[in-house]
């Protein structure tokens, strides 16, 4: 039959050499690969035992800032549930009452703030829409996995971080030194 | 008949038309910003400066420009006017100042306040102002007062427009608050704190451009945003009341109730109490449908129900399909048919 184009390459079918034929040879040109690969650096890590670095621009797990005296920056003004494109923030609002100037920083605050995990695509326009500085990803944690889809569901109870400076996030507004100082004999 | 241009664009209006009203006929969107005008009120306007325009040509018998920027809400037009509102940079130049110096008390407390997202002053501002301040003095504050079970005071919010002065006045017989005070001190009170209790006093909720003044019953309920309005009517007992109003719905309940807003944002049927405040569920109430929403407000932001067909981008819609759009209300026309 006539080559349709130049490219075509005609094999010619040899014998096989002595050397082909020992069958040996091809054998431990295969393992000697193997065993490089033994010691090669691995791809992988030991996850969860091992976790790799996170980004410093990561968004992971979002976190409802305190200001410097400890008390919540989030007023529910739902600028952030207006903005999240997944739609996964709730939030009902409520009056402070006489009191709790010490708990909220203005004069309405959060009584339930929800975000929904599985909603969630982590934009963090939340968190560029919040007009209180009250809402952060976090660089350096990310949602867990878990069992149940209600479990995905963060509460305030989950989302507010701590009131002592050493527990607090990282992101966000942080304490200066002082601050710390005087926020801690506060708390003792 | 007096014929003015604005902007560019030629109008034939009445004599004795303001140059705002006369904008207001050309289209809402061209007018300048009002803050203290109200159509309904009389005597309303000429307070906040927000709507001052530049007349370049005073009038076909004397064609001077006018020396100074006029305020076109209190301003009637003469028979060859021509004003320039958006195309002349003196006036955007000035409208910046008029922002900043409405804004001077003004504590932008908007992530805590009931009227964001439906605030005329955050509209100016947002269109018309800087986005930085200026000020680095203290702002004026009041003592807390508390004017009834119905009605929100924040005077701190208010920026003088005195609509509510004027509400009070023409839409009841009795006034019992006014601007007490001269200057920077000046504020609205009910002296000896009487409590509002006339039965069409939640109309000053409706006329406040700021959330001075608002719904107590609806106080930090819901942002504005997450709620939808609907219009509806009922026959009420009160005679002045006209009965048709806005309802702002979250899920099946009614949270807010509001007189209905025109394009221009001003309610020209007051409503009464009981209608504002007592009737807020929704057997109380004939559904009409959805509230015409703005496409640009912020009340219109995510609700993906009411769909704004462009007729611009779909070219070849056939015929029936624009009939169908026409028929049903929550389906609306943009583009051409507006």
């Amino acid at each position: 039959m006539q080559a349709l184009s130049t490219r075509a390459k005609v094999l010619e079918k040899k014998p096989m050499t002595l050397a082909e034929r020992a069958y040996l040879p091809a054998i431990f040109q295969g393992l000697s690969i193997t065993m490089r690969h033994f010691f090669m650096k691995k791809a992988t890590i030991r996850y969860p035992e091992e976790t790799r670095p996170f980004s410093p621009v990561f968004r992971g797990l979002h976190v409802l800032k305190r200001d410097e005296q400890g008390r919540e920056r989030c007023t529910a003004c739902g600028l952030c549930a207006v903005a999240c494109p997944a739609e996964a923030i709730t939030m009902v609002a409520g009056e402070r009452k006489k009191g709790e100037q010490n708990l909220y920083r203005e004069e309405k605050y959060a009584i339930s703030y929800e975000i929904n995990m599985l909603r969630c695509i982590f934009c963090g326009l939340c968190e560029e829409a919040c007009p209180k500085a009250a809402i952060y990803l976090q660089a350096d944690k990310i949602a867990p996995p878990r069992y149940e889809r209600d479990e995905f569901i963060y509460g305030k109870d989950r989302l507010v971080e701590a009131v002592a400076p050493e527990t607090r996030s990282k992101r966000g507004i942080q304490l200066t030194p002082e601050q710390a100082a005087k926020l801690k004999t506060q708390l003792a | 008949m007096a014929k003015i241009t604005y902007d560019g664009i030629e109008i034939e209006v009445p004599d004795g038309t303001t140059i705002m009203n006369a904008a207001r006929q050309l289209d809402g969107k061209l007018a300048p910003p009002a803050m203290c005008y109200y159509t309904p009120l009389k005597g309303s306007g000429g307070k906040c400066r927000a709507c001052l325009v530049r007349v370049a040509a005073g009038s076909a018998k004397d064609p001077r420009p006018m020396p100074k920027l006029v305020a076109s809400c209190i301003t009637p037009v003469q028979d060859g006017m021509v004003v320039e509102n958006n195309s002349s940079p003196q006036v955007l130049e000035v409208r910046k100042g008029i922002v900043e110096m409405l804004l001077i008390n003004h504590p932008l407390d908007c992530p805590v306040c009931d009227q964001a997202g439906e605030c005329s002053l955050q509209d100016f501002a947002f269109e018309h102002g800087l986005s930085t301040t200026r000020y680095e003095e203290e702002r004026r504050t009041f003592d807390k007062v508390d004017i009834g079970p119905l009605i929100q005071l924040h005077m701190t919010r208010c920026i003088l427009c005195y609509r509510c002065v004027y509400t009070a006045d023409q839409l009841t017989d009795g006034r019992v608050h006014g601007v007490l005070g001269r200057g920077d001190a000046s504020e609205i009170g009910t002296y000896i704190e009487n409590i509002i209790d006339n039965d069409f006093s939640g109309n000053v909720i409706d006329v406040c451009p700021v959330g001075a003044l608002t719904d107590k019953t609806w106080r930090f309920k819901q942002r504005v945003w997450f709620t939808k309005p609907v219009n509806a009517h009922r026959d009420c007992e009160t005679d002045q009341c006209a009965g048709r109003v806005t309802l702002w719905y979250k899920g099946p309940e009614v949270l807010r109730v509001t007189g209905r807003k025109d394009e221009n944002g001003e309610v020209k049927e007051w409503i009464c109490n009981t209608c504002r405040f007592d009737k807020k569920e929704t057997t109380d109430w004939t559904i009409e449908g959805p509230a015409p929403v703005d496409r640009s407000s912020v009340v219109s932001a995510n609700h993906y129900e009411l769909p704004v067909l462009n007729q611009q981008v779909i070219a070849d819609m056939p015929a029936s399909t624009v009939r169908e759009l026409a028929q049903n209300p929550p389906l609306k026309l943009g583009g051409l048919n507006g």
